[in-house]
């Protein structure tokens, strides 16, 4: 079939089955959008800023497990979009990003919206490529797909010259890919693995270290299996939270810098770590030479270099954890015996009594955990719960009662603030039966105020809830802590009314100062179906708490702050 | 942890921009290059890297591992028991004893490979701390300018 490059990006969107492409249009990726006007195949989403327009992928592929689609023009279009490529990739989110690039003759000239695409992409992608001749144009957009979903996942960058996009050539997908350079690793080696489930079986405090790679796998029902089957006691991390069930009473919580107390106690007493997907995180070892001290570490990755970067692991398994663990499961059935951790159960539920994951009630103004609670109690399983970056995140991820895998939708590694109403829209549209919640915080919410608009025009009704302390939270926190509460830059008093501005682009907004009001806007908002802020004025001076200060060990949390 | 030198072969595909993808994630992660050479290999449609690198054992490892991931690598060899060559070229005024510079090229494989009006080129080609050996006695001939390749290296 002799097509222009243009139409050969939209059948091989169509042939990869893609339903919805985020983008925003621009001079060299013009002959794209032309033809995207004239297909029926999929459906584009206009966001109001390219960064959005990925994080909306982002949240689209994370709710779905499906690869997401950005598209965006040259020069700065591409420039505003890295921020949301840079965060697919520490977060290992499978992407593909189509970018228009200056005519192939002007490539090198410092042309209009001419900059280095392939050279700003390539630290922060998994792959990329610069089309130089529309017939390679198949077999490139096919393998951007399949690296992208693939191995360890990630965004792959395709930039297209604008006359490769209006060049004619031969459109051939049905190629299989052949890449002999990329070939990964899926299958565990069935000789480690046996040695990790003797470790498992002589082990008398063994621990189920849970990432993010398990959500990527599509692993937990399997994981959920083999913790019930053994026995073992499981952390989550930040990325693997709804892994198991809320009530499972193997789930001890989150681990690590804002952990619970219980679950960083366990990391630090356990004698085996059994880490599945996860890659030791700073944010979750805290100091590195006292982390799991006393314990040997089993590893599952599919990515062999997070094995062994930061802790040494004696049982690396490089595989696909849900592969691993089909292979683990019938062995562990056999080997090993789930009574003989009971005295370890018993410790374990002594860290829980002792200091729970607990906040206290003081003072007329909400509590932003009760907020978290709240949407909980509310709405549960109902709703997929994406968050921006900073206190609301943490709180979010401490006290929100998740129950599924991909119910948890936020920027983990890159910590990017503006992520969660664009990746909320990208949830929404891939999930549109469950409420789709953005809890936020006063300063990020302002980041990707735009896609109001956005969420407005193409009916995503995303649930705003900002965590409104006027502050910087997060950042105040540090200050507070440990820069003698010095509040440079953090001071958030001057803002915006939101209930304004959710109406000025056509949503709905409330601000709230009770219980009972909280209560009855989030009933308001669900049951309208429409695009809100609820506003939440909540105590200005709340810490996020337990905290293992940067660099400092896990066991030795901060489990409250008095101000000096 | 200790600091050792080493010596790693890249087999990657010979396409655009295959180069600053090796070059960025040494840069890019803080690793050192002492050397790096390039070039196709012969009726392939690969091309060998040569880096010269320091670092412990595990950063080493991160090298190669971090190697490895990227999609245009084929193979990545950690030298243990290698050959290694390095060439280098230096250029000497004409006003110097040409026997005493060929004697000296001649005890590190080398030789006067062009004579102009005013200047020589001498060459040789040896192991690496050889080849430092030689820039170090050549320097009794006032060179003008110096050339070295960076290493390559082959598997016993």
């Amino acid at each position: 079939m002799q097509i222009s490059g243009a139409q050969m990006v939209i059948e091989a969107l169509i042939a990869e089955e893609v339903e919805v492409v985020f983008g925003y249009p621009g001079g060299a990726i013009m002959n794209v959008y032309d033809e995207i006007y004239k297909q029926s195949g999929f459906q584009h989403i206009m966001a109001r800023h390219e960064q959005a327009a990925v994080h909306a992928a982002e949240g689209y592929s994370k709710a779905s497990g499906k690869v997401g689609v950005a598209m965006i023009t040259s020069g700065p279009g591409f420039t505003n979009a890295i921020t949301g490529i840079a965060d697919a990739f520490m977060d290992s989110i499978p992407l593909v990003i189509i970018s228009g690039q200056v005519p192939m003759s002007l490539i090198g000239t410092d042309a209009f919206q001419e900059i280095d695409a392939v050279g700003i992409s390539r630290p922060c992608t998994k792959h990329n490529y610069l089309v130089t001749d529309a017939t390679d144009l198949p077999r490139v957009l096919k393998e951007a797909f399949y690296l992208a979903r693939t191995g360890r996942p990630g965004p792959v960058h395709v930039d297209i010259p604008k006359d490769v996009t209006a060049q004619i050539a031969n459109f051939d997908y049905s190629k299989e890919v052949e890449l002999e350079t990329y070939k990964p690793t899926v299958k565990g080696n069935v000789r480690q693995i046996k040695k990790a489930i003797e470790a498992i079986a002589s082990a008398k405090r063994p621990l189920l270290y849970l990432g993010g790679g398990i959500i990527n796998a599509n692993a937990a029902e399997l994981v959920r299996e083999f913790s019930k089957m053994t026995q073992i006691p499981a952390v989550e991390t930040f990325m693997a939270r709804g892994t198991l069930h809320h009530e499972d009473p193997l789930l001890i919580s989150m681990l690590g810098m804002h952990g619970s107390y219980a679950a960083n106690m366990a990391m630090s007493e356990t004698d085996l770590v059994i880490g599945l997907g996860a890659r030791f995180d700073d944010r979750v070892t805290g100091k590195l030479s006292e982390f799991a001290k006393h314990a040997q570490i089993i590893h599952v990755d599919i990515d062999p270099a997070s094995i062994s970067k930061l802790v040494n692991a004696h049982f690396p398994i490089v595989g696909d954890v849900k592969n691993v663990l089909e292979t683990m499961i019938p062995l562990a059935k056999e080997q090993v015996d789930p009574t003989r951790y009971d005295a370890w159960h018993k410790t374990i539920a002594n860290f829980n009594k002792l200091h729970p994951l607990a906040y206290t009630e003081e003072g007329d103004r909400i509590k932003p955990q009760w907020v978290v609670e709240r949407i909980g109690q509310l709405l549960g399983d109902d709703a997929n719960i994406s968050t921006d970056v900073g206190q609301h995140q943490m709180w979010a991820a401490q006290f929100y009662p998740f129950s599924r895998p991909r119910q948890w939708i936020s920027s983990g590694g890159l910590g990017t603030m503006g992520f969660g109403f664009p990746a909320a829209m990208g949830v929404k549209r891939a999930d549109p039966k469950r409420v789709s919640i953005n809890i936020t915080g006063d300063g990020s919410i302002l980041m990707n105020i735009q896609e109001l608009m956005t969420a407005v025009e193409y009916d995503l009704p995303v649930i705003n809830v900002i965590l409104n302390n006027n502050f910087l939270g997060m950042v105040r926190q540090w200050q507070t802590m440990f820069y003698d509460k010095r509040h440079s830059s953090t001071d958030l008093s001057i803002q915006p009314d939101f209930v304004k501005l959710s109406e000025s682009f056509g949503g709905i907004g409330y601000r709230v100062s009770t219980k009972a009001e909280f209560d009855a806007a989030l009933k308001d908002a669900v049951e309208k179906n429409v695009v809100a802020i609820i506003d939440v004025a909540v105590n200005r001076l709340e810490n996020v708490l337990p905290m293992v200060p940067a660099g400092g060990s896990l066991f030795n949390m901060m489990l409250e702050y008095k101000e000096k | 942890m200790e600091e050792a030198r080493r010596v790693i072969s890249v087999i990657v595909l010979d396409e655009a921009s295959v180069l600053s993808r090796i070059a960025g994630l040494f840069s890019g992660r803080g690793y050192n290059i002492d050397s790096l050479t390039v070039a196709p290999i012969p009726d392939s449609k690969y091309s060998r890297i040569t880096i010269v690198t320091a670092g412990s054992v595990r950063v080493i490892e991160q090298i190669i591992k971090q190697l490895h991931k990227l999609i245009p690598v084929l193979k990545v060899y950690e030298h243990a028991d290698l050959v290694e060559k390095e060439m280098a070229m230096v250029k000497i005024p004409l006003s110097e004893s040409i026997s005493d510079v060929e004697a000296l090229a001649h005890a590190y494989n080398g030789k006067i490979v062009n004579v102009s009006s005013d200047t020589l080129i001498v060459m040789v080609a040896d192991e690496p701390h050889r080849v430092a050996h030689f820039l170090d006695a050549v320097k009794h001939f006032h060179p003008k300018e110096i050339v070295r390749s960076g290493s390559v290296a082959m598997e016993r």
